[in-house]
């Protein structure tokens, strides 16, 4: 008999709504995974008492007959979303301890359609890092493992995408600034979707970038991923750019039939260099989309190369502002100080041991960029290759591409360690292939599509028109069916 | 555009994160890599195309400036490190 935690959120609807299953026992199912699985260091709070709560009432609303689809549904919600009473601290100690006296409107929202939370998920300190290992709570672990090697589950949902596939939830949230969402995903062989920019609120959700950040969910099937965007997703005033149009049934537009679509297939993203395993995929995943009907043209994104210098400007830019906040005044850690020492040697000290190295140094460069003398030369520099950017998608999309297919990372999973002693630059580049999509506001989905020579998981990422989901979802569902990737990490925690 | 160790005091003390004086060269050095991946974006052509503000082409909406919240000093203190009296405490600022 399979475990009630192995259940996808389809699955288990359907169960939950023929009463085969109530909300309890699927949730004390995940919670024994979630006891037996600390080697993962993925859940860096766990709250069972809530869980069980939320899940009695969830069983209750489950009597009636118009239940939501994520009613009775066990999550993982990453430690960067604010949940009221329960630690967030985005996996930085300059939070520590931080209770919020709010719920973000996502995982509000998630509660509304009757979600269980399991506990807050580990990621990298304020979402910056490629690997989750600039977490304040320590690493997250691949559940994959291929040698004697701990290899990261990416970053930064990386707690997120390591408790997805070892089966400790249904499913997580997730958020995604330059490709946290997309690449942890391809690297456990999990589907996660990043939305167009203004589909889910902001509120609550502890700031990175703002202009960049969107949250998604992370998800065992792009099924599934259909029916948690929908509960995730909608207007809300208390996020001026959280844009009001309806939310579609995006599971209802996974017919499978992608015939007569155009897709869109970028030369730039064809890197020197690329691993041969990556560009086979990329290669197989075309085969797939062409055999389901689908029309592949070549296109050009000719800016695809200065989007990651792009990022390097305005992510940290947009950081510095944001976290100028975390001051030891109003909320979380403050340092100790000496006699003497005024409001300056407050900010100055709490700031240095409350940030973590990654977090400094790109608090440092958005400083920098922003600085009277600098500001043209870079901060509004990159605002415009931005621009181009976006036209670029803009003319491709105007010229009748429904979807563009790309690898979702440069390789599979590296070793815990493996990258951390490489200089910073050399871990930036996992966003390569991602990174454009936050740029330019677009949706973009990793589905799992194959496994490298040792036995892998890899991802390709379908990238959709704004507000496009639905359709970007069907393409992906479509290259799911046709991978056929079922693998799961054999159990060694 | 080179940083040294000055340069890399000054964008510290802008951005209030002290750093030991003996760090400051190996942050300069990290400031001068990331700086010189940043000054690709040179090749570009820009001339004639607008800073991008936002993503999605929508005028920020409006709202009544109404009072719809507030009277939550107990919430808003709750995490707070130091407060006296219904105020955030900090070191003496003014003499």
């Amino acid at each position: 008999m399979t475990n009630l935690n192995n259940l996808t959120i389809a699955e288990a609807r359907d169960k939950l709504k023929s009463k085969e299953i109530t909300s309890l026992e699927l949730t004390h199912s995940c919670l024994s995974a979630i006891d037996a699985a600390d080697e993962l260091g993925a859940f860096v709070h766990k709250t069972p008492e809530l869980a069980l709560e939320q899940a009695k009432r969830a069983d209750e609303r489950l009597k009636q007959e118009n239940a939501p689809d994520m009613c009775g549904i066990p999550l993982g919600i990453k430690d960067i979303f604010c949940t009221k009473g329960v630690n967030s601290q985005a996996a930085s100690r300059i939070l520590e301890d931080f209770k919020p006296e709010y719920e973000s409107t996502v995982s509000q929202n998630l509660l509304d359609n009757g979600t269980v939370m399991l506990g807050k998920l580990n990621m990298d300190e304020f979402a910056m890092g490629s690997s989750n290992e600039t977490s304040v709570y320590g690493n997250a672990v691949n559940p994959w493992k291929v040698d004697e090697r701990e290899l990261t589950p990416g970053g930064s949902s990386g707690g997120s995408a390591a408790a997805v596939a070892a089966d400790l939830c249904l499913a997580a949230t997730g958020t995604d600034t330059g490709g946290s969402i997309r690449q942890p995903a391809a690297f456990t062989g999990i589907v996660g979707i990043k939305p167009t920019y203004g589909r889910c609120s902001r509120w609550g959700v502890i700031a990175f970038a703002s202009s960049l950040d969107q949250a998604g969910p992370m998800t065992k099937t792009v099924r599934d991923g259909a029916i948690m965007l929908k509960a995730m997703a909608g207007n809300d005033p208390k996020d001026s750019t959280s844009v009001n149009i309806e939310v579609p049934n995006f599971e209802a537009m996974l017919t499978g039939d992608i015939k007569g679509k155009r897709i869109g297939i970028p030369q730039e993203y064809r890197l020197d260099g690329m691993p041969s395993e990556i560009e086979k995929l990329w290669l197989d995943g075309t085969e797939m989309l062409r055999e389901a009907g689908a029309k592949i043209e070549n296109i050009s994104l000719p800016h695809t190369k200065y989007a990651l210098p792009a990022y390097y400007v305005i992510a940290p830019a947009e950081a510095s502002s944001n976290l100028a906040r975390y001051d030891g005044v109003r909320y979380g850690r403050r340092a100790a100080l000496s006699s003497g020492d005024g409001i300056n040697e407050l900010y100055e000290k709490t700031r240095a041991e409350g940030f973590g190295p990654e977090v400094k140094r790109r608090v440092m460069i958005g400083t920098y960029v922003l600085s009277a003398g600098f500001y043209d030369a870079y901060y509004n520099r990159a605002r415009r290759v931005r621009a181009l950017i976006k036209k670029d998608f803009d003319e491709v999309f105007a010229n009748g591409i429904d979807a563009i297919l790309t690898p979702a990372t440069p390789s599979a999973a590296f070793g815990l360690g493996e990258m951390s002693e490489a200089d910073p630059l050399q871990m930036y580049l996992n966003d390569v292939f991602t990174v454009t999509v936050n740029l330019a506001g677009l949706p973009g989905v990793s589905v799992p599509a194959g496994v490298d020579k040792s036995g892998l998981p890899l991802g390709l990422q379908v990238i959709g028109r704004p507000w496009e989901e639905g359709d970007m979802l069907n393409i992906a569902h479509s290259l799911e069916q046709s991978a056929g990737f079922s693998s799961k990490p054999l159990k060694w925690w | 555009m080179s940083i040294d160790a000055n340069t890399a005091a000054k964008v510290a003390k802008l951005a209030r994160i002290e750093v030991e004086s003996q760090d400051l060269g190996a942050l300069a050095k990290e400031f001068n890599d990331i700086l010189g991946f940043i000054d690709q974006l040179n090749e570009v052509d820009v001339d004639g195309i607008e800073p991008m503000t936002s993503v999605t082409p929508q005028k920020l909406l409006r709202r009544n400036d109404n009072i719809t919240d507030g009277d939550k000093q107990t919430s808003v203190l709750k995490n707070a490190p130091l407060s006296r009296e219904g105020f955030y405490a900090v070191p003496k600022v003014v003499e």
